[in-house]
């Protein structure tokens, strides 16, 4: 019987677990895939934002500016790496200056800090390559951009640290009151618990209708985005939205902490929780309205591009509370943007319920903090040399598009929570995220997983499941 | 710091004929440097026969081809080091690079020859829109996987694109035991050479699309099928003509581009249509001493050219050695690619520095037939040689000579164009 388990091991759930590990809990991360950070938390804009977009006196307004004062600190104790670089609203015609004054305004309401107005000279010297038809910007410093893999994957491993039960490929099936706490029916067994975190991402909804009487309904609504290669990534050196006019939503075009452009979302509500596919539509899409506010887009650079999907409930505001009619049933739903510049906050929230509902008393041994898997290009070249002669495998390239070593792919899968599939160990070292996509370090890659688990070759997959990657051996049907 | 006199980035075929060129030259002191456990580069995955006709007049396997380089390395004694990542090279060719017995080190080079090589263009580069599942390689993974390494990575096939390694794959992975549904090529004709058509798609009753593309991926875990269309002239699919093929396994063989990241980082001026350096007549870069020669030059198709073009610049990087900056205040003829002509290698000759014979190479940018090839010396057609037919899929050359350039001491152009007849 554990005291909580938290359905999901998106931002959300890791955030939540790692803030209630810093009590005497019995808890445990039921999640369905094979890793953490599979799903909404994998695919999205990547953005911390500053909280002038949600309405005042909402959660989503609070938590979000929250959340954004937390990131630095929670980057420096967890290591994930996290950059400030501010953020333009771009203004296009004078006609719009209401809209962008609202946006202001309310980003004051929120108490969002550092605020700006920039005319059309101010932004085009911060950022030359927008358009020369800006009339204004809002301009908000405190924005930031961080790396969302690095991110979920550090709150994991934090709470993992402290104590926190992490199980993967576990899929919630069916969800039972019981006279005391709830009963989890998964593919792998029945789990007994006296709380539940509903940290569900799209599924949210499915497992508080399991629950509740009172229904509530998230639509996936799919994002589809395009990445650029490094060569492109300094085109902008903030984050640039499109104002919402009457004209319709554009699309944001931000570098990222890795030195990439990443240009999208589009927003197509979809019915399937698993519809990550991109379609023509949705890239024409993000192409078009990528130029709106940013010229000469080297869209010729995409190496690749992806879909995710925002988990919007009905209401559009974070639902962070105690189900009414199920005691100890905890939702954490509708966590769509900004949830990963929230999710910091969120953790603190869910963490403070229980609390209180359950009476939790801290811990004394807590581990606040957690080094990340170390990056080589961080060090100087003596500390490099040192390190290689150290561990020679720091000194085997496995990916040359990212120069990714031996040695931190092995960190990678051998570290607590590690990588089991390919797109583990890319999400925690880049491996294969470059600009060939895998092409030239994807066999490497599974001879290191295969040595380093025990592994067959035939069970190393993409991303767990049934996505292995080489199916027999040469002539084996003939 | 060690120091070389020639330092060779790649150890494929591009390198290994640069190495041996310039030994044969008289350049004692040269380093190649190679990223994988073995010499040979790519050609170590192309086990089909069709190398080396040009070179050797025979047909040799990818491996008999490159062991024949192979051994003349070993026989000169020339230096090279394995699972050496170059990290870096600045302007003033001081090469920074890693392995893991010697850690990250530095080396001094009087001349660099870059001979990187090519990656293939990834599934992202195309947009192509679906879901993102297992089973979609790159042809040469593919290759990889298969012939190196002997595992399958699927067992019903379709291939996009058909440049020369998806067509070899169709054959191999037909050999292997997989069943090839459909070869589907974007452009009205294919990407490979005439003979690999025949032999690896018509030899074994696979289709090739051509105009056709994938315009939708299915399978969510492992790939399960895909959706091709017809496209009009402008690329673009034509609604209606969708066509669903079930496969495990689509194959990418969409084009190739020169591995450049090195070369840029050093300021090597680059030729946007074949992304890779400008180079002058003697495969020198816009840097003096650095050359450039092979596939990370410019994509070829057959690796006897690569010798042989990688054989001139190590000649020249050779001469560079012993006579120092060549580049300063000699006049440069510029040529000129236009009217089906993309591009050409080299892209400035300087008379007095050219050998008697000069080879240019370049490729064309659509199907002509019964045509000429032609090039303009300034205003004079000097040039004008009757083609049944000539596409972008196999490379073009032309040959001019010294005594030919001598003889037009002001000439200042040679535009190189297809005429029609």
């Amino acid at each position: 019987m554990y005291d909580v388990i938290i359905i999901g091991g998106g931002v959300s759930g890791a955030a939540a677990a790692r803030e209630l590990s810093r009590y005497q809990v019995k808890a445990c991360v039921l999640e369905k895939e094979e890793d953490v950070c599979c799903g909404t938390s994998k695919a999205n804009s990547a953005i911390v934002h500053a909280g002038y977009d949600a309405a005042t006196g909402s959660l989503m307004a609070k938590l979000n500016v929250q959340g954004n004062e937390m990131m630095e600190q929670l980057s420096k104790d967890l290591d994930f790496p996290f950059q400030r670089r501010g953020s333009l609203v771009i203004c296009l015609s004078e006609e719009d200056m209401p809209e962008l004054q609202a946006l202001y305004d309310r980003g004051v309401a929120n108490g969002v800090k550092g605020l700006q107005i920039l005319n059309r000279e101010e932004v085009l010297e911060m950022e030359p390559n927008v358009v020369d038809q800006v009339y204004a910007a809002l301009y908000a410093p405190t924005a930031g951009i961080v790396c969302p893999f690095h991110l979920n994957i550090a709150l994991a491993e934090n709470a993992y640290a402290n104590g926190v039960d992490f199980r993967f490929n576990t899929e919630v099936l069916d969800i039972k009151k019981m006279e005391e706490g709830y009963e989890l029916i998964t593919n792998r067994g029945i789990y007994h618990t006296r709380y539940v975190v509903n940290a569900a991402g799209v599924y949210a909804d499915r497992f508080h209708n399991m629950v509740s009487e009172h229904k509530i309904h998230i639509t996936p609504r799919r994002g589809d985005y395009c990445l650029l290669d490094k060569s492109a990534g300094t085109h902008v050196s903030r984050t640039i939205f499109s104002l919402p006019t009457k004209k319709g939503k554009g699309v944001l075009v931000t570098p990222t902490v890795h030195g990439n452009l990443l240009v999208g979302p589009t927003a197509i509500d979809i019915e399937d929780k698993e519809g990550t596919n991109t379609t023509k539509e949705g890239m024409d899409q993000v192409i078009t309205k990528a130029g709106q506010n940013v010229k000469n887009l080297p869209m010729r650079q995409v190496i690749t591009s992806f879909a995710g999907l925002r988990a919007h409930e009905d209401g559009h505001e974070f639902i962070i509370e105690e189900v009414e009619d199920a005691k100890g049933f905890i939702d954490c739903a509708g966590i769509e943007s900004p949830g990963l510049t929230s999710c910091p906050a969120i953790g603190v929230m869910v963490a403070d319920l229980l609390k209180e509902k359950m009476g939790l008393v801290k811990k004394e041994n807590f581990i606040a903090t957690r080094k990340g898997i170390l990056d080589p290009d961080t060090l100087s070249k003596e500390e490099r040399k040192a390190l290689i002669k150290e561990n020679p495998a720091y000194g085997n390239i496995i990916c040359r598009c990212e120069m990714v070593t031996e040695g931190e792919i092995i960190d990678a899968i051998r570290r607590p929570l590690g990588a089991r599939s390919l797109d583990g160990v890319k999400r925690r070292t880049r491996a294969g995220m470059g600009r060939c996509q895998s092409g030239f370090c994807s066999p490497r890659t599974m001879e290191i997983l295969a040595r380093e688990c025990g592994m067959s070759m035939f069970d190393i997959t993409k991303s767990g499941g049934k996505s292995q990657i080489v199916v027999g051996t040469n002539k084996d049907v003939l | 710091m060690k120091q070389y006199d020639i330092v060779i980035i790649g150890g494929g075929p591009a390198g290994l004929a640069a190495a041996v060129s310039a030994k044969n030259s008289g350049i004692d002191s040269i380093l190649i440097l190679e990223r994988d456990k073995e010499l040979g580069g790519i050609l170590n995955q192309c086990i089909h026969n069709g190398f080396g006709l040009h070179t050797f007049q025979e047909e040799l396997t990818g491996p008999e081809y490159a062991s024949r380089f192979i051994e003349q390395v070993e026989d000169l004694k020339i230096e090279y080091k394995l699972n050496t990542m170059v990290m870096d090279i600045t302007e003033d060719k001081l090469v920074t690079a890693m392995n893991r017995e010697e850690g990250l080190f530095e080396i001094q080079a009087k001349a660099v020859i870059l001979a990187m090589g090519c990656r293939e263009r990834s599934r992202g580069a195309l947009n192509i829109p679906g879901y993102r599942p297992a089973g979609i390689y790159s042809a040469g993974t593919a290759q990889r996987l298969v012939n190196m390494e002997g595992f399958m990575p699927g067992r019903e096939v379709v291939i996009l694109g058909s440049g020369d390694i998806g067509l070899i794959m169709a054959r191999r992975m037909t050999l292997e035991g997989a069943k090839v549904k459909v070869v589907s090529e974007l452009m009205p004709y294919s990407g490979g050479l005439k003979r690999n058509i025949v032999q690896c798609l018509d030899d074994y009753g696979i289709p090739l699309k051509l105009s056709h593309t994938v315009v939708d991926i299915k399978g969510k875990e492992r790939l399960e099928g895909v959706t091709l269309a017809e496209v009009d002239q402008k690329g673009k699919p034509i609604s209606g003509t969708e066509e669903f093929y079930s496969c495990d396994t689509l194959l990418l063989s969409v084009g190739l581009i020169p591995e450049n990241e090195i070369s840029g980082g050093m300021g090597v001026e680059m030729n946007p249509v074949t992304s890779g350096p400008k180079v002058n007549e003697s495969l020198e870069t816009n840097i003096e001493g650095v050359f450039a020669c092979g596939n990370v030059l410019h994509v070829h198709d057959l690796v006897d050219f690569v010798s042989e073009e990688a054989a001139s610049a190590g000649k020249n990087a050779a001469a560079y050695v012993r006579e120092g900056d060549r580049l300063e205040n000699e006049k440069e003829i510029v040529l000129n690619p236009v009217e089906g002509v993309r591009y050409t290698v080299p892209g400035t000759i300087c008379v007095n520095r050219m050998d008697e014979k000069l080879t240019v190479r370049f490729r064309v940018g659509g199907v002509f037939k019964n045509c000429y090839v032609s090039a303009y010396f300034d205003e004079e057609r000097v040039i004008h040689r009757k083609r049944q037919v000539v596409a972008p899929g196999e490379m073009e050359q032309i040959q001019l000579t010294k005594e030919m350039l001598l003889k037009y001491p002001d000439l200042k152009t040679i535009t190189v164009k297809i005429e029609e007849a």
